[in-house]
């Protein structure tokens, strides 16, 4: 590897614009996360915390700006990456067992037509014991309670043996026990430099899990040092309502179904020389 | 052609009254419909159609006659047992809806044509005609057929009058309904009735096959037209009726031709031109938007560039040459050719041996459109948490969609400033 | 039983099988009603390739005819989200749309296309045994239907087995399997293909409506016994073949259509679990709260 790898962040959001229906949800978010970092994106219900991670994760194109992980695009680094959804994005009702499920952070393109090699079985059975559900292995998804859901999904994410982690609310729903082993999860992962970013709701809670932390209210309010961060006129900031004139700029934006960006700013890919002015 | 013209005039009792059995019918499904379409239940309309035919044999099969009260009944009792069979593997299984919508409209459908083909193997009497309902024909409908009919379509219509406010709240939000103290269980009960009677005696014109397009074609075309459910309603209806004159038409040109497909090509054109020609949501009304948006962009893209020209200068009303315009932004030539002609045309640019200067009314805009700009950064910079460098690209784009009732509220917000975060100052009106 | 029962029930299971792996997967995706859209929309394909190639439509031609089906859910695709439409609205206007031309296009041209509209419907399964496909040397191989439903099963096998982890995880998490950056349109729409293949090959023995209970009711039956895929697949096969001989039965005892009686008797099977289940369900219940209650 070399250097100039090596001091890339783990994360970097240079600009990043999104909508939904023409209106912004995203509004040039602009911000990077050391590696090895701990980090929460915060903010209220409906401030684009879950569309941040999509699109983190290339699963909406953004409207203009670019992510950017350990310094790559993330086609070239996919297989350091690894996403844990929200619980409620799947059918629990699926016909898979729980290790069928964890098995999946093994498949990846140009591995679906070979079978699981001896290799890939020891790491599934790893990850299963290491967040705790070896011993429901054979049990069908639907028989789990929330909190071995989640941990299935984490088991799965583990299994993929990333240096980033990206979770979607893991703590929704989840009882005691599973908390604790999450937490355990995250402190041992710290430990070994990876990099966990997750989103999560409960500012209460924020301050002792997380040493980085990303508030967002559509736009982004402050990032950097949790303690930093959650200081209270951010909170203020973040939870007190959006900004007038920001929503009628979006909504006027998706009546007039005018771009967010013109053609020359949209930095897709990388970032373009942008004039002084 | 002589054909035309007779079909046109209507002189012909039987044109006449298969017509306007058959527009009534269409009519009153379309309207239907469109309470299937708002509650996003449209294919439980198509399942539901598919569902009746084994009650149309069953009456056919116990009365050994097309008897269209009969018939109604049948379908009725069919078309309940399938919402019934619905609901329960909806309630009881872990089945998706969806899937349960597709079993029951196969299962019944199966059960009818297996009904059907064991009539047409020992059944006596007209059992030829129950392959109507298949594809529909209007044609063969007879005179009792369709004033039995036709009066159902008008009830369901009256009906649709009578409780429209309820059933408009209930549509919308069903929630909200029943929180007003609304019978929702009814009102359901009510809706699903008119869906059944309304596909009962839709397939005789469309068939069981083709009867999801008269639910759910004219509700969605009419929707492209207005947001307002009075006026979808009437459009739908009128879709309808135009799709059952066509259909008849095709029947009357060609008896053997069965009406539904006809019918369903007539509501589908219409659907095909709404989707482009409708204005605001319409494909086409988007492009010319975009298109607008585009020429206005590159204007005042031309006159910020201009303005840049004139701060370098540090002379207002000054002449520049083309090349110390362009030289202030990067844009194809192709864009300054438009945007120039867009200038020149609204009397905003003036053009004097190869030297260009702004009009006042130009010059105006240029600041306009430059202290937006400026505006716009600042309010990036103080509420967006972005760094000096990153607001410029914010800031295009943006500057181009701010209304002047926006412009106030950003000016008061941010103070009145003077500079923006590159200091540079933020032009208002000399 | 004779010989030409034979050749109805093979023609019949073969279909059922294939039509039970792939709408074991049509359910999971909750895909159901998108198959229906597809087995109607191939319609205008099938009428074209017959026009084409004369009286009888080639292998070759057929699976062109599929390319329909693929193109009806393109064009899905494109209502819902160039136009706006919701989704359902827009399966249901692209099918019929495409259906109705179909039809037309059969009642135009009554004398060249060896099809009638109730042939569209459910398929003329009586008469597998009368129609034979021949070598060059002009020898029998065997009847025609029964070719289609081998090529059939040798496709929907070949595929599964190759894509059963593909389609596993994009069924199950597709924005998971994005994640990884497997291709979720590859996929969809090469499973959109299959389907495709599925109805026109079926098309002309069960017809446009009731490959659908084909599709779906077998799988629907299997799903709600077991929580394991495998498992799975192989009832939705079981309950497929099962319906096809139950159906063929029937259908002679009463003296009507094959595949509409293997619809009904699929849908009676379908019942019938479903019954066995609530009742176990309940027992359960009763035994749980009584044993709480010893307690």
């Amino acid at each position: 590897m070399s250097a100039n790898k090596e001091a890339a962040p783990a994360l970097e959001v240079h600009n990043l614009t999104a909508t939904y229906d023409r209106q912004p949800v995203l509004w040039d978010i602009d911000f990077s996360l050391p590696e090895g970092s701990l980090a929460g994106i915060l903010g209220p219900n409906g401030s684009g915390k879950t569309t941040l991670l999509r699109n983190i994760m290339g699963l909406m194109q953004p409207d203009s700006g670019y992510v950017r992980l350990l310094g790559q695009d993330l086609a070239k680094v996919r297989a350091q990456v690894s996403y844990v959804p929200q619980r409620e994005s799947v059918d629990w009702n699926f016909p898979v067992s729980v290790s069928e499920v964890v098995a999946m952070g093994r498949y990846g393109p140009g591995k679906l037509l070979r079978r699981l090699r001896r290799q890939d079985r020891d790491i599934i059975e790893e990850a299963m014991e290491r967040t705790g559900i070896l011993p429901l292995a054979h049990r069908h998804i639907s028989q789990l309670s929330g909190g071995q859901q989640q941990r299935v999904f984490i088991a799965r994410a583990l299994a993929q043996q990333a240096q980033i982690y990206l979770m979607d609310e893991p703590f929704v729903g989840v009882d005691a026990a599973t908390e604790e082993a999450i937490l355990n999860l995250l402190g041992e992962m710290k430990n070994r430099g990876h990099t966990v970013i997750m989103v999560h709701h409960d500012l209460q809670t924020a301050q002792d899990f997380f040493d980085q932390a990303v508030l967002l209210q559509t736009r982004l309010v402050a990032a950097g040092p949790v303690e930093t961060v959650l200081n209270k006129e951010n909170l203020q900031q973040a939870y007190g309502g959006r900004l007038n004139v920001l929503s009628k700029v979006g909504q006027l934006a998706a009546e007039k179904q005018f771009p967010l960006r013109e053609k020359a700013f949209r930095e897709r890919k990388k970032p373009a020389h942008g004039e002084s002015d | 052609m002589e054909k035309v013209i007779d079909f046109l005039s209507f002189q012909d009792p039987t044109v006449r009254l298969v017509v306007a059995g058959t527009v009534l019918l269409s009519i009153s499904a379309a309207v239907v419909g469109c309470f299937a379409y708002l509650r996003k239940r449209a294919l439980v309309g198509d399942a539901l159609a598919h569902s009746l035919l084994p009650g149309v044999a069953m009456a056919f099969l116990f009365s050994g006659q097309k008897d269209p009260w009969l018939l109604l009944l049948g379908a009725m009792i069919s078309g309940w047992l399938a919402l019934g069979a619905m609901e329960l593997i909806q309630q009881h299984t872990k089945l998706a809806s969806e899937t349960s919508i597709a079993l029951v409209l196969s299962v019944f459908f199966g059960f009818g044509v297996l009904l059907l083909t064991y009539l047409q193997h020992h059944g006596g009497g007209d059992q030829a005609g129950l392959d109507q309902f298949l594809f529909g024909n209007a044609a063969s409908m007879r005179s009792s057929d369709l004033y039995a009919y036709g009066l159902v379509g008008m009830v369901l219509l009256v009906m649709i009058g009578a409780f429209y406010k309820e059933l408009k709240l209930y549509c919308f939000d069903p929630d909200h309904a029943e929180a007003i103290g609304l019978p929702t269980r009814i009102l359901r009960y009510l809706l699903n009735t008119m869906t059944v009677l309304a596909t009962a005696i839709g397939i005789q014109s469309v068939g069981v096959v083709l009867m999801a397009a008269l639910l759910i074609t004219p509700a969605a075309t009419a929707r492209f037209w207005s947001y307002r459910l009075r006026t979808m309603l009437f459009l739908a209806a009128l879709g309808g009726a135009v799709a059952g004159l066509g259909g008849s038409f095709a029947s009357y040109l060609a008896p053997a031709m069965p009406t539904g497909p006809w019918i369903v090509m007539v509501l589908s054109f219409l659907a095909l031109v709404s989707i482009f020609l409708a204005p605001r949501v319409g494909i086409f009304a988007r492009m010319w938007r975009q298109r607008q948006n585009q020429r206005k962009i590159i204007r005042e893209n031309l006159l910020k560039a201009f303005y840049h020209g004139l701060e370098n200068k540090e002379a207002q009303h000054a002449w520049l040459s083309r090349p110390e315009w362009q030289e202030q932004r990067h844009l194809p030539e192709w864009e300054w050719q438009i945007g120039f002609r867009q200038l020149r045309r609204r009397r905003w640019v003036l053009r004097r041996s190869g030297r260009y200067r702004l009009t006042e009314r130009g010059l105006a805009e240029a600041r306009r459109v430059v202290r937006l700009h400026r505006l716009w950064e600042l309010y990036l910079s103080r509420y967006l948490a972005l760094g000096k460098d990153h607001l410029h690209p914010g800031a295009e784009s943006i500057e181009h969609l701010i209304t002047p009732e926006v412009e106030k509220e950003l000016l008061r917000e941010l103070d009145y400033p003077e500079q923006d975060p590159h200091r540079s100052p933020i032009p208002y009106k000399s | 039983m004779t010989i030409e029962g034979l050749y109805i029930i093979i023609a019949a299971m073969l279909i059922a099988a294939s039509s039970a792996l792939v709408g074991s997967f049509l359910i999971l995706r909750k895909m159901s009603m998108m198959g229906d859209a597809i087995s109607h929309a191939v319609l205008p394909g099938i009428v074209f390739a017959f026009l084409l190639s004369g009286s009888r439509a080639g292998l070759p031609m057929l699976l062109g005819a599929a390319a329909t089906g693929v193109l009806a859910s393109l064009l899905i695709e494109l209502l819902y989200r160039k136009a706006q439409l919701p989704q359902d609205a827009s399966i249901g206007i692209t099918f019929t749309w495409l259906f109705a031309l179909g039809v037309i296009f059969i009642s135009s041209y009554t004398g060249q296309v060896d099809l009638d509209q109730e042939c569209v419907l459910y398929g003329e399964i009586a008469l597998v045994p009368l129609d034979w496909l021949y070598t060059g040397a002009g020898s029998a191989i065997a009847p025609r239907a029964i070719v289609y439903g081998v090529v059939l099963l040798l496709v929907v096998g070949v595929y599964l087995l190759l894509g059963y982890r593909g389609l596993l995880i994009t069924s199950f998490q597709n924005d998971f399997a994005a994640a990884l950056g497997i291709s979720t349109a590859f996929w969809h729409f090469s499973f959109m293909s299959l389907v495709s293949v599925t109805t026109v090959l079926s098309f002309e023995t069960v017809g446009a409506i009731l490959i659908l209970a084909f599709l779906v009711v077998p799988p629907a039956t299997a799903y709600l016994m077991t929580q394991r895929l495998r498992v799975m697949l192989v009832w939705a096969v079981f309950w497929g073949l099962l319906a096809a001989v139950e159906g063929y039965f029937l259908a002679r005892w009463i003296d009507g259509s094959i595949a509409g009686a293997m619809a009904s008797v699929a849908g009676l099977n379908f019942m019938g679990v479903a019954l066995v289940k609530q009742v176990l369900k309940r027992k359960k219940r009763a035994t749980a709260f009584h044993t709480a209650a010893v307690k």
